[in-house]
């Protein structure tokens, strides 16, 4: 993804190991997460964690983390075997850990939220200055005043990084630290993370974001089904061997194909405004899209600017006050419900599987009547006839290939990728005339998200109109013919994907495009714009 | 250090299990309260368990206690799936019993065969209007339907109490707070000569089997399964919350209301102040036990007869108080609900591992 980007970071001189971790073994009730892991980690080395998701990758950090204990193995820091019991003896030892999902308290301000991670009762003004000092050294810009609701994502992450520098940890955890920041954000975070290596901390860096590893990382462990499955140094290699280790095979590529688009709009947004009561919501404002038949429109952002409210806003969860906003095969749809967009041919595929998607203690074939019911005919007389609807669902787990036990078993048993492929292949065999999905790869293996952005690539290909949310911008580039952004509950204008790069959307994701207010503000105020895009 | 520890997976046996285990620590506790009573606790659980049916006019009366939990019972679970909390099921029960006497006074002159069906389409219609009162507030105002149904039952009590005391009271009765007695037609035809047995159990069992059909086979009843086990599902496939409060509370006032009309037109033939024994709140221990199952409701219901007759039996032969029947039926759903625990949780000694 940031091919432009520097050199490796320089390698540490060889000491003794600050971590070592043998023959970790972590077993839950159903399955085995980790497996005799040994790691280890040398002083100022940013070692990489590899691995799918579902490959232990976390649950490896929580241990060290004293978050979760080991079922067997042993851990030794900085030369002594030490038992972490719990994540503030962890901090005690110098162990930080910056999460994927933030536990900042949003009513409270930066300097309240670091004053609840430290010991004791710390002297608040003495405290924002301490914050200052050390968000300066490391240019992580933090207002420790400010209130965390107000604050984007990236800069959340900062007081995160603050949050753990603050007590000079000699280990940083960063668990997938990237999946919320744009390509900008990303480069000024490997910047601060250089600057710490170089000053002897060490890192764990835990992504299954190929490049960046070999971008950023000294060494990797590889992990595959909670085992160690090799070690290799990312600078030395491809991402495409990279790949071969953790997947176990070759990256699946897909035939993407050109836009057979025609002029018929499916889905028109006209002017979309809503307004959210809630504070922690992002207010909508004046979208305009359109989506024809057999093309697919991607929409990039980071995440929380307005992704989930549009979404809603789409499906109908949410409906709006007036009609013409939202036109879904040219009916005025605004304040239809699900099921009545449902009916004029739209599918739609919520990014929560579980829960949202799919009722967790419900058969597959059940949570095949949850959509299909009405398409699919397996109502008549106000009866549901059972065995349409396990047909379905039989033909659903075939076509998508999703491992289970059949229609009868429960959503919750199925691995988060496998509902996913069943979800997906629920609303596509629904043969729809438009299909938004959101998020349609979050949290599923290489392998079968290859399947799935094929499949969607299939339906566009049948003459669908789709339309994907996401914040995986690679997936993005690759299977969408147009691609616009939205930041701060605003549109960006759609682009034919040939004629951008991730570069240029990545500077989209922060709100800066041609005609925005905010470029306006900003090319007022001399050269930020091209600041931001250095 | 002891603590519960979330299971992986809730077997689906034990879910099934737990009321039979449930019933049986009842017993247990049931004969220390004896003992500790200073009663022979195998006597005890004899006149309460044993006696009560030993011959058919005791299964008889069995059946009769068991008609209005039924019937209220699975009118209540048909909501309790969807979520829909409605713990007023007594006052729906009484208002049953007020739009049925309604119907039964008013025709008192009348020899139609259409005043039972009459009397049973007003009872529904009653318990229903009183559980529209929580629907309305809650998809109106998002008020919470479980305080509102509850204390709309006080409200119905003296209701029932005013009508008896005024208006309806009846003229050759002495000043009993009760109504004139139903005319013939105006009662349940007795399906068993010489017992109290009345055409009300077969509405009871109807209600079971349009239930199971409601509940397990109809897309409403999946609609209501799905915003019962997750909103946000439901939600997502677009099935309106709103209607499903309303057919939740609606189904449950009007079988609470036909409960009740089955007894004003059975056992009691007339309307009294203590028209209710406390049917409408035990039913929802009916529906718990029985796993908001039709088939589980009627066994349940049995059970809880049981424990009414029971109760009953042991005031009269062993000199106890009438609340050991609610103490009984309070141990049930102690048991009941530390057995579901243990589905979900295993205990653990010692310090956390995991």
């Amino acid at each position: 993804m940031l091919d432009t980007m520097t050199q490796p970071t320089p390698t540490p001189a060889q000491t003794a190991p600050r971590l070592v971790l043998s023959n970790i073994r972590k077993v839950y009730p159903t399955v085995v997460a980790n497996d005799n892991v040994n790691l280890e980690v040398a002083p100022g080395e940013i070692h990489a964690v590899l691995g799918e998701n579902g490959a232990g990758k976390s649950t490896l950090m929580k241990i060290i983390y004293g978050v979760t204990r080991p079922s067997a193995g042993e851990m030794q820091w900085e030369g002594k075997t030490v038992t972490v019991e719990s994540p503030a003896h962890a901090r005690e030892l110098g162990i930080g850990m910056v999460f994927q999902h933030f536990s900042l308290f949003e009513t409270l301000t930066v300097v309240e939220n670091v004053a609840l991670a430290l010991p004791g009762k710390p002297d608040l003004g003495e405290l924002a200055q301490r914050i200052e000092e050390v968000s300066k050294r490391y240019g992580l810009p933090v207002d420790p005043r400010r209130h965390v609701h107000a604050l984007s994502v990236g800069e959340r992450q900062r007081v995160e990084i603050v949050r753990c520098l603050l007590q000079n940890p000699r280990l940083l955890i960063m668990d997938e630290p990237t999946s919320v920041l744009t390509p900008q954000a990303v480069r000024k975070l490997f910047e601060t993370l250089r600057q710490l290596a170089a000053e002897g901390c060490s890192i764990l860096y835990i992504s299954h974001k190929l490049d960046e590893i070999k971008e950023l990382c000294h060494s990797a462990t590889v992990l595959r089904g909670g085992r160690v499955t090799g070690h290799c140094r990312p600078g030395e290699e491809t991402p495409e061997s990279m790949a071969r280790l953790m997947i176990g095979k070759d990256l699946p590529v897909c035939e993407h194909g050109a836009s057979h688009a025609s002029d018929e709009v499916r889905l028109r947004l006209a002017g979309l405004s809503h307004a959210t009561p809630d504070p922690f919501a992002t207010d909508l404002r004046d979208i305009h899209l359109d989506v024809r038949a057999g093309e697919i429109v991607g929409i990039a952002g980071v995440s929380g600017n307005g992704q989930q409210e549009l979404l809603r806003a789409i499906s109908g969860e949410e409906p709006l006050a007036e009609k013409f906003p939202v036109q879904i095969l040219g009916t005025e749809a605004g304040r239809m419900n699900p099921g009545q967009r449902r009916k004029l041919g739209m599918c739609f595929v919520p990014e929560e599987r579980l829960g949202r998607g799919a009722v967790p203690t419900m058969s597959l074939a059940d949570n095949a009547i949850l959509t299909a019911a009405k398409s699919q005919h397996f109502v008549s007389g106000g009866f549901l006839a059972f065995s349409r609807a396990r047909d379905f669902a039989q033909n659903c787990i075939q076509s998508f290939s999703v491992k289970c036990g059949g229609p009868p078993s429960p959503a919750k048993s199925l691995s988060g990728g496998n509902l996913q492929k069943f979800i997906m292949g629920r609303e596509i065999l629904q043969a729809p005339k438009l299909l938004v999905c959101a998020q349609p790869t979050w949290g599923v293996d290489v392998g079968a998200a290859a399947f799935i952005r094929q499949s969607i690539i299939d339906l566009r290909n049948r003459g669908c109109a789709v339309l994907v949310i996401s914040e995986e911008l690679d997936e993005l580039f690759e299977i969408c013919d147009r691609i616009a952004v939205i930041a701060k509950g605003r549109l960006s204008p759609v682009r034919p994907t040939a004629e951008t790069s991730v570069e240029d959307i990545g500077v989209w994701m922060s709100g800066l495009w041609p005609g925005s207010d905010l470029a306006a503000q900003q090319s007022e105020q001399t050269g930020e714009l091209a600041h931001a895009q250095a | 250090m002891l603590r519960l520890e979330p299971r992986a997976e809730a077997s689906r046996l034990m879910s099934y299990l737990s009321p039979v285990l449930a019933t049986l620590l009842t017993l247990v506790a049931g004969i220390a309260v004896f003992s500790a009573l200073g009663k022979d606790p195998v006597e005890g659980l004899r006149l309460f368990l044993v006696s009560p049916v030993k011959d058919l006019y005791g299964v008889s009366e069995l059946l009769l206690k068991a008609t209005p939990l039924m019937l209220c019972a699975i009118g209540l679970a048909v909501g309790f799936r969807a979520n829909v909390w409605n713990i007023g099921a007594e006052g729906q029960f009484m208002l049953g019993t007020v739009g049925a006497t309604g119907v039964a006074l008013y025709f008192q002159e009348s020899d139609s065969s259409l005043v039972l069906p009459a009397m049973v389409l007003a009872g529904a219609a009653a318990g229903a209007a009183w559980a529209a009162v929580p629907a309305l507030l809650k998809t109106k105002f998002n008020a919470n339907e479980i305080l509102v149904s509850l204390m709309l039952v006080y409200v119905a009590q003296l209701f029932v109490s005013w009508l008896v005391f005024g208006p309806w009271k009846d003229p050759d009765g002495f000043n009993f707070p009760q109504t004139a007695m139903f005319a013939d037609h105006a009662l349940l035809p007795i399906l068993i000569e010489g017992t109290r047995l009345h055409a009300g159990f077969l509405m009871a069992l109807a209600a079971l089997v349009a239930g199971y059909a409601f509940m397990n086979r109809s897309y409403t009843g999946f609609k209501m399964r799905v915003a019962g086990e997750a909103a946000e599902a439901a939600r997502y496939a677009g099935f309106s919350a709103n209607r499903m409060i309303w057919i939740g509370l609606l189904t449950g006032g009007a079988a609470a209301g036909i409960a009740g009309m089955s007894e004003v037109a059975g056992p009691m033939g007339q309307l009294t102040d203590k028209v209710s024994l406390g049917y409408g709140f035990a039913a929802i221990i009916v529906a718990f036990v029985g796993r908001l199952n039709p088939f589980g409701i009627l066994l349940a219901s049995l059970l809880m007869a049981l424990l009414y007759i029971g109760g009953e039996q042991v005031q009269q032969y062993m000199n106890l108080p009438s609340s050991i029947s609610l103490v009984f039926q309070g141990l049930l759903l102690f048991f009941l609900l530390g057995s579901d625990v243990f589905i979900h949780y295993r205990l653990r000694f010692g310090r956390v591992t995991a």
